[in-house]
């Protein structure tokens, strides 16, 4: 019997008090396709971390085809065999796809030899493992799926036979994610070893022999994924049983409350971001936008809820019409009237990071008259409803000086939910509510989105998480390149008839 | 990650970064010049703060430089870095002139009360043009504020030879302020403790302090404070939030501008009592060092501005004590506490936060 590609016994890692791995043995054999899952701060990217080198075990021995390795450093890493493919690629976007392989590889102080020769390696690796990419490509003029495709050459140029895989189809299409699963295989048949880190328990089940489940830190479990299913996982991810369904009534539509018309946003390059496009949402329903990152969606989110202007069309709300460009164009009047806005990003707009939390709890309604005291800020209110909102939204830990990059993902999220939710707004914009949030936290978001919907209020719902958009929405709108390329009820669709929209490819009704 | 105590962070390590520069301009003091750092040491700190004269004038410093670190600190919030002090002093030194020339006022305190408000006006009035240009053009405030302050100096030169002249004399400053303009210095009011009617330390050191605690309620207490820090981290947030990039732009560049300006009531309206062509002495740019080291934080600013005050004072000393540190070795180690407070920072920083987590897992 072969000696595994990787064997880790007792591995510990602490950060300060934090004990992010605690005593993880972990056995992954040749060639195999081996899953890691866990919410996030389980401990699953510190393990990776380790084993790549970029930080260095309390305790613990790495073993590398059965040899007892120290990997001090990525280069160490590299020698060894592994490569790393991040969730957020690591490309130069002006090089060319030869340039960026060989960046940190190169063979002398002359370029032009290095890249000749790494062009037809590359030619022999994308043929090998059904990688087509054109080597003189410039990266940034590449689709996400194929600067993936970039990662994975440059790992394998490196000679790497063990291949880390960090969230890889967080950024792709379905059909990109098949296809990325379909050169997995293929790399698999090929005797590497590739160990893929997800929260997606789908992706689990579909590609990998064996998974391992991480929780605070420790290794809970490891599976042969053929005699496990997805709640079973889902309930060693978390610690107890979770909904993975999301549970609703049939929605009650009242009135209309956003009216939307020929809408039109063109971004400061000048390209048409959103192509005239016209919707309603009722009270009590939920409008779900789903469509891959950079169609427009985010622009959609951002026009509404005040933070750029639009160049042309009419939004109203209950019938009366909203400024789009002028005075009261700004987050703050979109707030007056009743609009809270989760958006996409909140590290980047949602919260200050550095802020304290109670500060994020008043952030864009900093205005309000509870809010004040004469002149000044009254931070004790503040205070007070901060720690009366972590109460009731369960953010942990209910500790309203903590800093907001100090609380994990899901935390995080759910100060923002709460600031946004919890003043009943007529309307929510909520983009990607659960990115990069656990599964006990995304349950709970879910939830109160239910039941803001069946408060009587309008939510207008953007994310690429079809899983997402099928289980919450009313009705599916579907965006691609600007426009709204087909409307759907959940009842009356599937994954695969949204991906066709997704890409674009429009129905065409009466025929057939 | 945690945290270090907000003492640690304000104090502390620009305190440590002051030790290592010190003793970098005591390796230079004595290996360069072959003199003894240790006297050397002892005559600049006995110099600053040895008599009621080294204090008058240590204390005359700082309250300059209380004036423009808060001024750059303010900026510093809104991630705005404004390099235009040394010019919006400048300006502000000629509306302290008008104020104090043009009216003949009754009493000192009324005239205060004008050049108060004139300095901070001409102050940011000269911010202004590079916050408009960075607000609505994109044009790195870095630059055109350091622009503004070669436009300053030479419409200074301009107005020192064409409008605020002295009749008969080439001297390029104005005439003498009236009497009743003159600031009651600490001879005056703080005579009991040693000071003389000739000590340039006036009334103006308490306006500093009172800036002191404006700008920390401003900050840490007002909304607009709070949009000016949400602003400072995350332009895209702010947007969010409805904080509009330019209202906030404007403003906190004014307010910076109208800070640096104040300087002038100190060193025009306070002590030279007339309008001359280099009542800055560069000022506006140790306003930059003194905010870096002071954390942009209104107490860190202070110390800060005094540690720069007893640099200014004690070197003085120094250069007039040991001929062979000239005046120039005395910018060097100024240089050095700027290098090691502002640039190399993190150098203390870092292994401080790390021996501070270590005590916290062990305690």
């Amino acid at each position: 019997m072969t000696a595994p590609a990787i064997e880790l016994k007792g591995i510990s890692k602490a950060f300060g008090p934090v004990q992010a791995n605690k005593d993880i043995s972990l056995s992954v054999a040749k060639g195999a396709i081996h899953g890691i899952v866990g919410e996030n701060g389980a401990g699953k990217s510190t393990l990776m971390s380790i084993l790549y080198g970029f930080y260095k075990a309390d305790a613990g021995e790495i073993w590398i085809n059965g040899n007892h390795t120290q990997i001090p450093d990525s280069q160490a890493a590299i020698r060894a065999g592994i490569g790393m493919v991040h969730q957020h690629f690591k490309l130069v976007e002006n090089f060319t796809v030869v340039e960026n392989v060989i960046l940190g590889a190169e063979d002398g102080a002359m370029l032009r030899p290095s890249i000749s020769k790494a062009r037809k390696v590359l030619i022999d690796l994308e043929k090998e493992y059904g990688l087509e990419v054109n080597p003189d490509a410039i990266v940034e003029d590449l689709s996400v799926g194929h600067q993936q495709r970039v990662e994975i050459l440059k790992q394998l140029y490196r000679e790497a036979d063990i291949l880390i895989l960090d969230e890889p189809t967080g950024v792709l299409t379905p059909s990109e994610a098949d296809q990325l699963f379909r050169i997995l295989g293929r790399l698999k048949d090929e005797g590497k070893t590739i160990i893929l880190i997800t929260h997606k328990l789908r992706e689990i089940m579909d590609i990998t022999d064996t998974v391992s489940v991480m929780r605070r830190g420790e290794m809970t479990a490891t599976v042969k994924t053929a005699e496990t299913s997805p709640a079973e996982i889902a309930e060693l991810m978390v610690g107890r049983k979770v909904l993975l369904q999301v549970d609703k009534t049939e929605a009650k539509p009242g009135d209309v409350v956003l009216d939307v018309q020929n809408l039109r946003v063109v971004d400061p390059t000048g390209v048409e971001r959103v192509k005239s496009i016209s919707f309603q949402i009722r009270a009590g329903e939920i409008l779900g936008i789903a469509g891959v990152a950079g169609n427009g969606q985010t622009e959609l989110l951002e026009v509404l809820g005040g933070m750029i202007p639009a160049q042309g069309g009419t939004v109203s709300l209950h019938g009366e019409q909203i400024d789009l460009t002028g005075r009261e164009s700004d987050g703050q009047s979109r707030r007056r009237r009743g609009i809270g806005h989760v958006p996409e990003d909140r590290q980047v707009e949602g919260l200050i990071m550095p802020y304290e939390a109670w500060e994020n709890v008043a952030f864009g309604y900093h205005h309000d008259v509870k809010y004040q005291s004469g002149p000044l800020m009254n931070n004790a209110a503040i205070k007070a409803d901060c720690a009366e909102k972590m109460e009731r939204y369960d953010v942990r830990p209910p500790n309203p000086r903590l800093p907001a990059r100090n609380f994990s993902g899901g935390n995080q999220q759910k100060i923002v939910v709460a600031r946004e939710m919890d003043r009943q707004p007529e309307l929510l914009l909520i983009g990607q509510p659960t990115r990069g949030v656990d599964i006990g936290a995304i349950e709970f978001i879910h939830k109160q989105i239910i039941a803001l919907r069946d408060a009587g209020k309008a939510v207008l719902l953007v994310s690429v998480e079809l899983d997402e958009i099928m289980g919450l929405s009313d009705r599916i709108a579907v965006m691609f390149d600007g426009v709204i390329s087909g409307e759907r009820l959940p009842s009356e669709t599937n994954e695969g008839d949204l991906g066709l929209l997704m890409a674009g490819v429009n129905e065409t009704k009466g025929a057939a | 990650m945690d945290k270090m105590p907000k003492w640690a962070d304000i104090l502390l390590i620009p305190l440590i970064s002051v030790v290592l520069a010190l003793f970098a301009s005591g390796l230079v003091v004595y290996f360069i010049i072959g003199e003894n750092p240790f006297r050397a040491m002892a005559i600049m700190v006995n110099g600053a703060f040895g008599s009621a004269y080294g204090w008058g004038y240590t204390l005359f410093y700082t309250t300059n430089f209380i004036f423009t670190g808060l001024g750059v600190a303010v900026a510093f919030h809104a991630r705005l870095f404004n390099i235009g002090g040394e010019g919006q002093a400048y300006v502000a030194g000629i509306g302290a002139a008008i104020a104090c020339l043009l009216i003949p006022w009754p009493h000192w305190s009324l005239a205060l009360l004008a050049v108060t408000i004139l300095t901070s006006v001409f102050g940011a009035a000269w911010a202004a043009i590079p916050a408009y240009l960075q607000a609505k053009r994109g044009s790195h405030i870095v630059i055109t504020t350091i622009m503004f302050n070669f436009i300053a100096a030479s419409l200074m030169i301009y107005v020192l030879n064409n409008i605020f002249t002295i009749p008969g004399s080439a001297e390029t400053a104005s005439v003498r302020f009236p009497e009743t303009t003159h600031l009651p210095n600490a001879g005056e009011f703080a005579s009991f403790l040693g000071f003389r009617s000739s000590t340039p330390l006036n009334v103006s050191f308490f306006i500093a302090l009172v800036a002191a605690v404006g700008v920390w309620l401003l900050i840490w207490r007002t909304r607009l404070g709070y949009e000016i820090r949400a602003f400072g981290h995350s332009e895209t947030a702010a947007v969010y939030a409805g904080i509009n990039p330019i209202k906030i732009t404007m403003i906190a560049m004014l307010i910076s501008g109208a800070l640096c300006g104040m300087m002038a009531i100190n060193a025009v309206q306070g002590e030279s009592e007339q309008l001359r062509l280099d009542f800055v002495a560069g000022a506006g740019f140790v306003g930059i060092a003194v905010a870096l080291m002071g954390r942009s934080h209104p107490v860190g600013v202070c110390f800060a501005a005094l540690l720069f005050g007893m640099l200014y004072q004690g070197g003085a000393e120094l250069a007039f004590e040991m001929p062979a540190v000239s005046r120039e070795m005395i910018l060097v180690i100024q240089a050095l506490v700027i290098l090691f407070t502002g640039a190399l920072d993190n150098m203390v920083r870092m292994p401080m936060e790390r021996l501070f987590l270590s005590f916290r897992r062990e305690g």
